[in-house]
């Protein structure tokens, strides 16, 4: 078992070593770190001074893989590849392009994107597998059909929508919660009420299909019929044996998403305004902000590795028919 | 005429779908799921109605100079079809049929003396002269007339459909029942003609911050949002059918690069990627002024950037699934066989494997669409997705968003914009699943 989790955890290192020379290549060689000076500092009339100047206070000057003015070991850590894309991996964010320093940013506000996200996606999960299993106990019924139709209508709407329409219904026709901000402690709550809902009924549309069609192809299998053959009863054979075997699937979709949950969400953050790692990456992109832009999708990939490390764990706890190689 | 980008990039590949169609046309296998697409109601339904976005969307993808016209002189086709809907424009906002603007102004009246009120719009409704009293009567009656002109054109289609059906059935009963199809066409072009008819004398979504028809920017961003939905698959389909087929066939060393490749994208969260792409190409396009010269070259290659990028975060998982189909495939029997009568490996992945992972591919590219037109809304809105002075359902939504603030609450553009792109992205959902239904083999008994 170490032996396994040790092996998937050598994989991973190629991984993020891909992701963080493919961002490095993003960010420095499709335009040079002079490019970058000029649109930071407007494009007009912009002289060499200035974009040297810029170039040394953000640590933009040195050369970008080898600097041949150093010795030794020197040659190869005094350059933007070690100094900006390597040292993410002991995650040391640096600071960024407005001279803050990210990774304090960071640990200040992965909590309140954990404190909508976790909610959205535990409680989503629980009316979606409520509603999948609604469906398919009532199949072949109107109940089913005007399901899935409404399934259908629920995920062809915009989720801009949703949040739009339910801030504008809750919050400013119905003064029930205000329309945005964040607190602290208990305080938060009626702040995350509304984007919790909104989140939940957004995610129902697709939601409710995949796991409608996940306890359909499990209904149809022999197990289910032995269960039925024995004399329990429609809903005892579906919440005992056809949930517990579809457990599988549903808990490894939601291992691998759980460490993103910290990456909180673009949009639902930046509409709300909680101050998250999500409506923080926006406002880097509309600052464009680059040094923050490259930490956070190194930081995504680092949790969505972790994310597949403890997929694998889980399928081998989970599920005893997987034999570790 | 002036060929963009993607105006070439939707011709090519709408010729491509067409000439497949014509090749495939006589395939057998392909027989029994068509039926059943159109056996299916809500599918044909559908696809009419996708037809005429689509219809939209190809007529605004031929641009031409008109000198005079707009700043920068280029219109398209479908610009130059609803000229009157852009000539009209406004001062500012107004609300959907009104004859008044939104915010109150002096006007001065023949006497001299100023009046604070709400000034008469330029062209919504002013041919009326007491719009209260009028309006309602006259909505009715353009309505009517707009009616009645698609019930001429609907009665004489059904005529001409039965003149060409004279020759196969013999009974004249049978030959002028209208059908299924031809009924949603019908109901169609009835809507079709009433929005025009009204679309002339009023504003019917009204207008926005800048006095420009909102009904205008909604038709004009249809293009926008087909262009996302096809384009990038066009991009994306090369990338993961070549490498997805290549990674299940060959095995060995060749899997293992093509798996680390998409393993590597599909770490990266893909709005992120995205967000990250977009920003490179604007700091690109900021620093090399002389390749964008005119505006909608700009807006176009933006765009044109954008569904590259989305095609390429968005490979990887039909990439994987067809990886999967052709690790099971290649050890059946026919490939097997083909192998041991000498078949070379390409001739194999063409004649064996690429038809039988066809299906997953149609799959696929149907299911993908609604997203990515979804996906533009939220890319727009977050300023990552097209360009700013580009028509689409994202930069309206963006744009109106702090309007729901006011008092009145200028909730028109949003609605609209909401409204047609749940009706396409609908549309595309209902049907994808019939095409799903139809082609997935496993799907061929339960369902419908």
């Amino acid at each position: 078992m170490i032996q396994y989790i040790f092996r998937r955890l050598m994989y991973t290192f190629p991984l993020l070593l891909g992701v963080n020379i493919l961002t490095f290549f993003l960010f420095f060689v499709v335009n040079t770190p002079d490019d970058m000076a000029r649109m930071q500092l407007g494009q007009k009339h912009v002289t060499e001074q200035a974009v040297s100047k810029w170039k040394v206070e953000h640590g933009y000057d040195l050369p970008l893989f080898l600097n041949t003015e150093r010795g030794s070991f020197n040659k190869i850590t005094e350059t933007v590849f070690y100094q900006k894309s390597i040292k993410l991996f002991a995650f040391q964010f640096g600071v960024s392009d407005s001279g803050r320093d990210i990774g304090a940013d960071i640990k200040q506000r992965m909590w309140p994107s954990l404190a909508i996200a976790l909610p959205s996606l535990l409680l989503g999960l629980l009316v979606n597998i409520f509603a999948a299993l609604m469906m398919v106990l009532f199949r072949h019924s109107y109940l089913e059909f005007w399901g899935v139709v409404a399934c259908v209508v629920i995920m062809s709407i915009s989720a801009l929508f949703y949040i739009i329409g339910g801030q504008f219904l809750f919050s400013k026709l119905l003064k029930l919660v205000p329309i945005s901000g964040f607190g602290s402690g208990i305080d938060a709550l009626k702040f995350l009420i509304l984007p919790i809902v909104i989140s939940v009924v957004s995610g129902l549309g697709s939601g409710g299909r995949w796991y409608r069609a996940l306890f359909i192809e499990e209904v149809e299998k022999d197990y289910v019929i032995t269960a039925r053959a024995k004399g329990l009863s429609e809903t005892q054979t579906l919440f005992r044996h056809v949930l517990g075997n579809a457990m599988i699937p549903i808990l490894t979709g939601v291992v691998v998403v759980l460490p993103l949950l910290f990456m909180g969400s673009l949009i639902m953050e930046s509409f709300f305004s909680i101050p998250g790692l999500g409506s923080y990456t926006i406002d880097a992109i509309n600052r464009q902000d680059f040094a923050i832009v490259r930490s956070m999708v190194f930081l995504g990939s680092v949790l969505y590795v972790i994310g597949l490390l403890l997929t694998d764990i889980c399928y081998t706890l989970v599920d005893p028919r997987v034999k570790l190689l | 005429m002036i060929i963009l980008w993607t105006d070439a990039l939707i011709y090519l590949l709408l010729i491509s779908v067409v000439s497949i169609g014509v090749l495939l046309r006589n395939h057998d296998g392909l027989k029994r799921p068509l039926k059943k697409i159109a056996a299916n109601k809500s599918a044909m339904v559908s696809m009419i109605i996708l037809l005429l976005f689509v219809a939209v969307g190809l007529l605004d993808s031929i641009h031409f100079r008109a000198e005079g016209q707009r700043s920068s002189g280029v219109i398209s086709v479908l610009d130059y079809c609803t000229q009157p809907l852009w000539h009209h424009t406004e001062k500012t906002y107004s609300a959907p049929f009104s004859a008044y603007l939104y915010s109150k102004e002096y006007i001065t009246q023949e006497g001299g003396h100023q009046i604070w009120a709400f000034p008469r719009l330029k062209f919504g409704g002013s041919h009326l002269t007491h719009p209260e009293l009028e309006k309602t009567a006259d909505v009715l009656s353009l309505l009517m007339t707009g009616l009645s002109k698609g019930l001429i054109l609907c009665l004489g289609g059904l005529g001409l459909r039965g003149v060409f059906r004279g020759k196969k059935s013999e009974q004249v009963k049978h030959r002028y029942r209208p059908g299924f199809v031809f009924i949603t066409i019908s109901i169609l072009i009835l809507g079709v003609a009433g929005l025009i008819e009204l679309s002339m004398y009023y504003h019917i979504f009204g207008t926005d911050k800048v006095g420009e028809d909102v009904f205008y920017q909604t038709i004009k961003s249809i293009r926008t949002g087909l262009v996302i939905g096809s384009l990038t698959t066009f991009i994306m389909l090369p990338l993961a059918v070549i490498f997805g087929i290549l990674a299940g066939f060959y095995r060995g060393w060749v899997d293992d690069i093509i798996q680390y490749i998409y393993t590597t994208l599909n770490a990266i969260p893909s709005v992120l990627l995205i967000a990250a792409s977009i920003l490179m190409v604007q700091v690109y396009m900021a620093n090399h002024p002389e390749s964008f010269t005119n505006l909608e070259s700009r807006s176009d290659l933006r765009l044109l950037f954008l569904c590259l990028i989305l095609g390429v975060t968005s490979w990887t998982g039909l990439c994987r699934m067809l990886r999967a189909e052709t690790l099971k495939l290649r050890e059946m029997g026919y490939v097997q066989a083909a192998k041991a009568l000498g078949v070379k490996p390409f001739g194999i992945l063409f004649q064996h494997i690429l038809p039988n992972v066809m299906h997953i591919i149609l799959i696929a590219v149907v299911l993908d669409f609604s997203a990515l037109v979804l996906a533009e809304a939220v890319l727009s809105y977050i300023n990552i997705g097209v360009d700013p002075s580009t028509y689409s359902w994202g930069n309206m939504i963006n744009g109106a968003r702090l309007e729901m603030a006011r008092e009145p609450v200028v909730w028109w553009p949003l609605i609209a914009a909401f409204v047609f792109m749940f009706v396409l992205v609908l549309t595309a959902n209902l049907f994808a699943d019939a095409v799903r239904d139809a082609f997935d083999p496993r799907r061929s008994q339960y369902g419908q």
